[in-house]
């Protein structure tokens, strides 16, 4: 398990991807990460995306509550991005969609460190069409 | 009910929490002989997952003890599943089960690991004792290729 955190500071959103599973036993850990990563970035908004999050038992919704509250009282959103369908399910169970919207989203990709050439994601490509459309 | 099983296992482990991954892991590759659709597998995983968590997090608070697990097969793709702890046990038991009551909020629990067995099994019952523990009993029939045989 682990969680990777990508800050956009123009638009005060952090965005933390999480890897493996999210049971009791990983939640202390990945709450960890994330707190650390929101006392030091302070966003608007927060995007918990789990495209690549392989279990999730209701430990994962009491992680989403729990940054809720924090990111609630600095006047800001929680979204959750990208839950595989049967985590989706266990949100939904929950209700979880009333505190947090659940969207789809790109996720973003680890930008490679010394202008490296490697531009064969996804979301390069896509970005890269974007600014060719748009000139 | 009182059918012979077609296969069982039992399993008991302390309760770290480090044993909840292992405990769903376990479950699941018992029942991969049944050739379960993965959405049923991930069911009984989660299930099993919030069983196993409330003996860590509730029974065995401030504390380890042993934690065992059965795991039964029937005819037709019926699962038995029980945990079992011989922790602090519960208070009450309908109010424990009820959707989003917790006495463990300040480790984010959001209270819903009964819900959640009952969401995803087709039958639960819980047995508890002040003092001498609980059990949980969980079944689940699946739609199984081999159970439709």
């Amino acid at each position: 398990m682990d969680v990777k955190i990508f800050p956009e500071s123009e638009e005060r959103k952090l965005t933390a991807v999480i890897y493996g599973d999210i049971d009791h036993h990983t939640a202390k850990f990945i709450r960890g990460e994330i707190d650390a990563a929101i006392r030091e970035h302070n966003p608007c908004i927060l995007v918990l995306d789990f495209r690549f999050v392989t279990f999730m038992d209701s430990s994962g919704i009491g992680l989403v509550m729990g940054r809720y509250k924090i990111i609630h009282e600095l006047g800001g959103e929680v979204l959750t991005a990208n839950p595989p369908p049967y985590i989706r399910r266990v949100m939904q169970l929950a209700g979880l969609h009333r505190l947090s919207r659940i969207i789809s989203c790109p996720t973003p990709e680890e930008i490679p460190r010394g202008g490296s050439d490697i531009e064969s994601s996804d979301t390069i490509a896509a970005e890269k069409q974007l600014t060719q459309e748009n000139k | 009910m009182n059918k012979k099983a077609v296969n069982e296992m039992k399993l008991s482990f302390p309760s770290y929490s480090e044993n909840e991954r292992f405990s769903r892991i376990a479950v699941s590759g018992f029942l991969t002989q049944l050739d379960p659709q993965i959405d049923e597998l991930s069911e009984i995983k989660t299930a099993v997952s919030e069983g196993v968590t409330n003996c860590i997090v509730h029974a065995y608070r401030d504390t380890v003890g042993e934690i065992s697990l059965q795991v039964r097969i029937f005819d037709k793709g019926r699962v038995y599943i029980k945990i079992r702890d011989k922790g602090c046990g519960i208070d009450d038991v309908e109010k424990a089960m009820e959707p989003l009551f917790t006495t463990a909020p300040e480790e984010e629990r959001a209270g819903l690991g009964f819900a959640v067995m009952e969401s995803f099994m087709d039958k639960i019952k819980v047995r508890s004792q002040k003092g001498k523990g609980t059990t949980v009993v969980m079944e689940k029939t699946l739609k199984t290729r081999k159970a439709l045989r």
